[in-house]
């Protein structure tokens, strides 16, 4: 970096900033303070409509819900899960199927499902520009067959990859695999890596838990709970401690007890980060720094999320070599379409769904039955 | 990469610049253009049609009047409309008559409702309050250990009891008030909006707290799905408004906007960094602009206060323009700079910087051979290096443990940045405005692209000034 570059960007801000303070404490000086608000502000409304318990005795409250039974963990499958919430074409049939022919609103409201399925504009375009192909060319005249079209591109467009989980058995014993989890903040790695843990181990293997993510308060006590779950053995350093030292002793002690797979947490970080960024790239290394391998890196993704999923994506892959996703949080109402523009932009496969908060709700990604409940008449 | 919207709309105006007047055709063109930006953003599909609805009359009507720059006329009702949408007006605290006064936090798993928490605490302490958390998260594992941890960080009681969550919220609002604590912060467990029970329950402790304000925490990441979740939510609690987290990334928080408008509550936060003090009250039209990609000036300046005494900004940034500025001034002012962030994210928030600056990765570590250098220099060298010569050089050379020859390109390169910015300045006295100004910086040499979209002194008292002029 040249110093002139330096020079003058720190020039540039601090005449900036000069202005700027000067204007803003003329600005104050100038303009007469509001007075203290007499104005009313919503103080939280209580609705008799929705609260009918608002007025009954508090005391009787938690009653109720101490009588409430745990939810009992489910089979899981993805179509079963996600029932509950509308599907992103429910609002669209009845228009679509309505007409008799194929209209511009038949159009629009494809579009708008799409979108509001987060499948994001460039995806949405790219498919739909196919299908109005085939219409024009007569190969598609109704309705019906349009719907069924649209499911079947999408399917097909998620189709040919490899999902399974990549464990490399050939490694002798003292050479453990690494999967490593990394994702932005609050997507579900820790939970994510609990369940994995738990279908690792009852697929017969032995698995140890490394506490990477130092920086949370209390990660790392959610981790060990899931370890005890489990029956994972569980390795943790100091919380604001270095996360690729608590990495590389958990394969070591991985390696000395001839353990098969180390399941990394990392700290969630905002891809923006520079410095966040870097030290991933630097617990990457340093996992192979001994005896481990790594042999999957898996992108944890929230299926809430918008359009910034892609870029997400497109920077975890470039400092970590990112190997799969894993799609959180599909049991809710959002429909997690940006997978699409993943997998097909970037090319990283969906690898595995999370469907809920039990111990057993992790499935593997299935691209005809997530495509079929997007289209669910419910 | 996807374009920014500003970055759209400038192709835009470049394109419409020159023509009279629009075209229907025109109009169309750019609706499709702001219509993907903000679908982009993540601007919730029903309310992306009601916006373009509107804007495309505004438009309809600069084709019509005699505007003279009809593009720019389009870029402004973008941004009015924006603003109008996210809500003009701060939200406002109000205590509870009574103490203490009780907050609600409700979201999805991962929205960062426990770090909401902690941070909103700090800020109320910041006020002058005494807040007591109350951890009523039983359903993750160690969230309760989190709340406690942050506690201890920002150095607030927590309550929690393993049992039961609505005994537990209903239990801290008891315990804040034989305390003598005067807020209440309920942090939940996440919960999706379709689950009914997980509804039931935190419906069930908001009845056993009666909170004064109940905050919907969002992730700024969130797409479509968020205003499907704030409509439920709402529906269950009456939120009384949002609190916006980890804005600190680049998505652009379009789900904020649309939220706002369909259930008509405001962003009373914004959470912008991993850091407990990195939270503020949400300032609708510094969103807009956010969204348009115009940077976050009033933020920026509002930091800038804090770091720089204000005689001292202002007198430097006059030095400055009038090439009187020293090595000893300049160090002054890269400390001051350093303490409200990183460089490179300044560089960021600066609404009309040019990309290739934008994109000069600077980290503060590049920061440390210049400050190395400076330190090494004696007060008579800072003040004249000129006054450097062979053996000056050799000893701060050695001194600061870097090559001479750096040593000498630091000085020229200064000198040169020095000239500049002079030449800068006078073009801003020609320009007279409030004694010194940025100018546009026209064509700065060995610039790429030039400077042009730096904002000059006008431009940058409107983006401050918002929705509010002076009286």
């Amino acid at each position: 970096m040249e110093f002139f570059w330096i020079f003058l960007i720190l020039a540039v801000l601090v005449t900036v900033f000069g202005i700027g303070v000067v204007i803003a404490g003329r600005r104050r000086a100038g303009s007469v303070e509001a007075p203290p608000a007499a104005r009313p502000l919503p103080t939280a409304p209580t609705t008799e409509r929705t609260k009918p318990s608002v007025g009954a005795p508090v005391i009787d409250t938690p009653a109720v819900a101490v009588d409430e039974p745990p939810v009992p963990p489910k089979p899981a499958s993805l179509r079963d899960r996600l029932a509950k919430a509308r599907s992103a074409f429910s609002g669209a049939f009845s228009g679509v199927l309505g007409r008799g022919s194929i209209t511009d609103e038949t159009w629009d409201e494809l579009e708008e499902a799409l979108l509001r399925a987060d499948v994001g504009l460039g995806v949405t375009d790219a498919l739909l520009g196919e299908l109005k192909e085939r219409v024009r060319s007569k190969e598609i005249t109704e309705p019906s067959d349009l719907l069924d079209a649209l499911q079947a591109e999408m399917a097909s467009r998620l189709e040919g990859s490899d999902r399974s989980l990549r464990f490399d058995a050939s490694l002798p014993a003292g050479q453990p695999n690494v999967w490593m989890f990394v994702g932005v903040n609050g997507v579900g790695k820790t939970t994510t890596i609990g369940k994995v843990a738990q279908q690792q181990i009852s697929d017969g293997r032995t698995v140890l838990l490394a506490a990477g993510d130092t920086f949370r308060a209390a990660a790392a006590e959610q981790l060990g709970t899931w370890a005890e779950r489990s029956g994972a053995e569980f390795v943790r350093g100091a919380e604001g401690g270095d996360p690729s030292s608590v990495i590389f002793d958990g394969v070591e002690r991985a390696a000395a007890r001839e353990l098969d797979l180390v399941l990394a947490d990392t700290a969630g970080r905002l891809h923006t980060k520079t410095n966040l960024m870097e030290e991933l790239r630097k617990v990457r290394r340093v996992a192979e720094k001994g005896a481990g391998t790594v042999t999957e890196t898996l992108l944890v993704i929230d299926a809430t999320t918008g359009q910034n999923g892609l870029t997400q994506a497109r920077e975890f892959r470039e400092a970590t070599d990112v190997t799969g996703v894993v799609l959180t949080k599909l049991d809710g109402s959002a429909k997690g379409g940006i997978v699409f523009a993943i997998e097909t932009e970037l090319g990283i496969p969906v690898k595995l769904v999370g469907v809920g908060e039990q111990i057993g709700d992790l499935i593997a990604f299935d691209p005809r039955e997530f495509v079929a409940a997007l289209f669910d008449r419910a | 990469m996807f374009d920014t919207l500003s970055n759209r709309l400038d192709g835009i105006v470049k394109r419409l610049r020159g023509k009279g007047r629009l075209t229907e055709a025109d109009v169309d063109e750019v609706m499709k253009e702001i219509r993907a930006a903000l679908l982009e953003a993540d601007v919730n599909v029903t309310v992306v049609r009601s916006v373009c609805n509107r804007i495309r009359e505004h438009a309809i009507g600069a084709t019509r009047s005699q505007a003279l720059d009809p593009g720019q006329q389009v870029v402004k009702s973008v941004h009015d409309e924006l603003v109008r949408i996210l809500g003009g007006e701060t939200l406002k605290i109000q205590y509870a008559p009574k103490p203490p006064t009780v907050i609600l936090m409700a979201g999805l798993q991962g929205s960062g409702k426990t770090t909401a928490t902690g941070k909103l605490a700090l800020w109320f302490k910041s006020q002058g309050r005494n807040p007591l958390l109350v951890g009523a998260d039983l359903q993750r594992p160690a969230a309760v250990e989190q709340l406690r941890t942050l506690g201890r960080q920002v150095d607030v009681p927590v309550y929690s009891d393993p049992e039961d969550p609505v005994l537990t919220a209903f239990q801290g609002v008891e315990e804040a008030k034989r305390l003598g604590r005067d807020v209440v912060i309920v942090d939940t467990a996440g919960r999706l909006s379709i689950d009914t029970e997980m509804m039931e329950q935190v419906r069930l402790i908001s009845g056993a707290v009666a909170p004064t304000y109940t905050f919907l925490v969002i992730d700024a990441m969130t797409g479509q799905d968020a205003v499907q979740t704030a409509e439920a939510f709402h529906q269950t609690l009456q939120i009384s408004g949002v609190i916006l987290s980890k804005l600190d990334g680049d998505a652009r928080g379009g789900a904020a906007l649309s939220v706002k408008e369909v259930i008509g509550r405001p962003i009373a936060f914004a959470s912008t960094g991993e850091k407990l003090d990195a939270f503020e009250q949400f300032h609708p039209d510094r969103m807009a602009g956010r969204i348009l990609g115009m940077g976050d000036m009033l933020t920026l300046i509002e930091q800038a206060e804090k770091a720089f005494e204000k005689d001292q900004a202002e007198r430097a940034a006059e030095k400055l323009m009038e090439g009187e500025f020293t090595l000893d001034d300049f160090l002054e002012q890269m400390q001051a700079l350093k303490k409200m962030g990183s460089l490179g994210s300044l560089m960021g928030m600066i609404p009309g910087m040019p990309k290739e600056l934008k994109n000069a990765k600077i980290s503060d570590d590049d920061l440390k051979p210049i400050e190395a250098i400076i330190h090494s220099m004696t007060a008579e060298e800072r003040a004249r290096p000129q006054l450097i010569n062979g053996s000056r050089r050799a000893r701060i050379a050695k001194g600061s443990g870097r090559d001479p020859g750096e040593v000498t390109r630091l000085v020229k390169q200064f000198g040169e940045m020095q000239k500049m910015m002079k030449k800068m300045g006078m073009g801003a006295k020609k320009g007279k405005r409030g004694g010194f100004g940025l100018p546009g910086m026209p064509g700065l040499p060995g610039m790429p692209g030039g400077m042009k979209g730096m904002p000059d002194m006008a431009e940058l008292e409107q983006l401050m000034g918002g929705a509010k002029p002076p009286k």
